[in-house]
């Protein structure tokens, strides 16, 4: 187990090679990890189905591929058929546990994604997909480092859609409507948006990202119907790590978590990469929990 | 239940599962996992429905009693039943352990945070089970045979996880009616109050929980034995089966009642078992779409619904 450890400090060029290959898988998490933080913010929801999205987004791609199109055209398919997903689940099941107890929705989410999880091994089958998008890998010094082209073209297409949407938040109407309802739904009623509909957007929007992550997932990586509950966990960690309201928070921690993951696959084995990312996550909140504690105390 | 006492529905029970599997022999695995059932429900309604900490984590404990009692009767070369009972004891020890250390870990997280969190500690213990070679990796445990004729073998089980059930059942109706069993509705009906009342709150909560560790874990090593095979994530660890059934049997029953977690288990169980077969594959797909059906629609319960109607009615 710690041979490989001892090989991270004694060749730094494959160390190097590990972190840039999660650094560049973690920009995928960055994206589903924004949509979280999104429908958070906006709708108060843990949306415990966001993987299952992710998952759907990629196979979408994937049939997309099979038919003959081009595995890049698939980034804005997956998007746009997601965001109608999205809006579907909403009216569907989301806008009648936007108001209750908050284990109420993560519940519900708990349940829609077992759905969506179960359907997909049953339409798609159990087995590892990916896409080859066609674009051969690019080595460095000497061959030490190398990185699949698609996954830097994943990355750079990551951050512009990070990019696009931060300025779709700030400039756009809609934009402007979400944040106003994210701050205060009551407010923004009485001013004459109609939050219901800013609701079924934002769900919808949330959707179209995991989508376009999942695009870029099953190109740069892989996809299984069982993968999705690892990107719902992934995208909580960010959002608790980063703070509901911080995209650069969230992309910095989204990129932080792909570089240590994959280091930590490397040291432990692949077989406890899953394991990690849980764990991590429980002692991500009960560190959280320690220093809100310490807090407290000094109120005192 | 003013006429019909507990203690006479209590007795019907007994008597059905005494004489149950006795009767109608090829149904005995059926009331086994039907007791099985209920102790889940029980367990997580003690934190889930009394405290109101919605743990998705609770299958760790049962996990933990069915690798304990499979590791023991593998490594210590005891006859059957004594090496039943080390394991058992063994498991329970350890998961009483686990839930003092997970507990003062993990209780003092508050709400979603507290759900998310135990979800996470469910798939992690399956995925480090899946992938250590001590208790057999990915390829699970097999138990050791019943010594006995094939159908004793079957009664011995179901009777002892009834005998588990009925404890469970006894104790929690003796816990909900002491001063800690109100400690725990103060607890989930308002923290800060109840901690500035000076109620210790971590350390009631982390009994309660040793309470749900030592029954889960009790029927864990029974369960094991009875399916004579422990996969990692598809038996011991089974978030996505047994840990979301037990949320699901609390709700479908009525949460925080003492007979909601009981009879949620027995609709539940029958339901799955008439309509299941029938359903040919999508079953998994079913459980989705029932989580959602009965948490959007029917948050209140069978218990919770009767006494709305009760209400209705008097009111009338």
């Amino acid at each position: 187990m710690f041979d490989n450890l001892q090989l991270l400090i004694e060749f730094p060029a494959v160390t190097l090679d590990v972190v840039l290959n999660g650094l560049l898988i973690g920009a995928i998490f960055a994206l589903a990890a924004y949509g979280m933080a999104l429908v958070w913010g906006v709708l108060n929801i843990v949306n415990v189905v966001q993987g299952e999205l992710v998952v759907l987004g990629g196979y979408i791609t994937f049939v997309a591929v099979q038919w003959g199109l081009p595995p890049l055209l698939g980034l804005p398919l997956s998007a746009v058929v997601m965001y109608g997903v999205g809006w579907l689940i909403y009216r569907g099941v989301i806008f009648r546990v936007v108001d209750r107890d908050i284990f109420i929705s993560i519940l519900a989410t708990f349940g829609l994604s077992i759905l969506i999880q179960q359907l997909a091994n049953l339409v798609f089958g159990a087995e590892v997909r990916s896409v080859d998008a066609g674009f051969g890998s690019l080595h460095f010094l000497d061959g030490m480092v190398s990185l699949a082209a698609v996954k830097i073209a994943a990355f750079v297409l990551a951050l512009g859609a990070g990019a696009a949407l931060w300025f779709f938040l700030r400039k756009a109407r809609l934009g402007q409507a979400i944040r106003a309802t994210a701050q205060n739904p009551r407010a923004a009623r009485i001013l004459g948006i109609d939050t219901d509909r800013v609701f079924a957007a934002t769900y919808g929007l949330n959707a179209a990202l995991c989508g376009a992550a999942g695009s870029l997932a099953v190109m740069a990586w892989t996809i299984q119907p069982y993968m999705g509950l690892p990107y719902t966990i992934r995208s909580f960690m960010v959002v608790v790590v980063a703070g509901v309201g911080n995209v650069g928070g969230v992309v910095a921690a989204a990129l932080g978590l792909g570089a240590l993951e994959n280091v930590a696959g490397f040291v432990l084995g692949v077989e406890f990469q899953i394991a990690f990312v849980f764990a991590l996550m429980v002692l991500i909140l009960v560190w959280r929990n320690i220093r809100a504690a310490r807090q407290r105390s000094y109120l005192e | 239940m003013s006429r019909l006492s507990d203690w006479h529905i209590m007795g019907a029970l007994a008597l059905t599962g005494i004489a149950g599997p006795l009767l109608f022999p090829a149904f005995a695995a059926q009331f086994a996992f039907l007791w099985l059932m209920v102790t889940f429900a029980l367990t997580w309604d003690i934190l889930g429905g009394r405290m109101g900490y919605n743990s998705f984590g609770n299958i760790v404990f049962f996990g933990i009693g069915c690798y304990a009692a499979a590791v023991i009767q593998r490594d210590m070369g005891l006859p059957y039943f004594e090496g039943l009972a080390l394991g058992l004891a063994a498991g329970v020890v350890l998961a009483v352990l686990a839930a003092v250390l997970l507990g003062s870990a993990l209780l003092g997280i508050r709400g979603h945070y507290f759900a998310i969190a135990t979800l996470g500690l469910a798939v992690a213990s399956g995925e480090i089970a899946a992938g250590w070679r001590y208790v057999g990796a990915g390829s699970g445990m097999a138990l050791p045979l019943y010594p006995g004729a094939l159908g004793e073998r079957e009664l011995f089980f179901t009777w002892s996880l009834l005998a588990v059930a009925a404890l469970c059942f006894l104790f929690c109706r003796f816990l909900y009616s002491t001063r800690f069993g109100l400690a725990l509705n103060a607890i989930r009906d308002d923290h800060d109050k109840a901690d500035a009342m000076g109620l210790r709150t971590t350390p009631i909560k982390i009994f309660a929980w040793c309470v749900s560790a030592f029954f889960l874990a009790l029927s864990g090593g029974l369960a094991a034995n009875m399916i004579g095979f422990i996969d990692p994530r598809d038996v011991a660890f089974a978030g996505a089966t047994f840990g979301v059934w037990m949320v699901l049997m609390a709700i479908l029953g009525g949460k925080g009642t003492l007979w909601g977690p009981v009879l949620g288990a027995i609709v539940f169980h029958i339901t799955q078992e008439i309509f299941w077969t029938y359903l040919l594959g999508w079953q998994r797909v079913a459980l989705g779409a029932l989580i959602v059906v009965i948490v959007v629609f029917f948050p209140q319960g069978i218990m919770g619904w009767w006494a709305e109607w009760r209400a209705r009615r008097e009111a009338a």
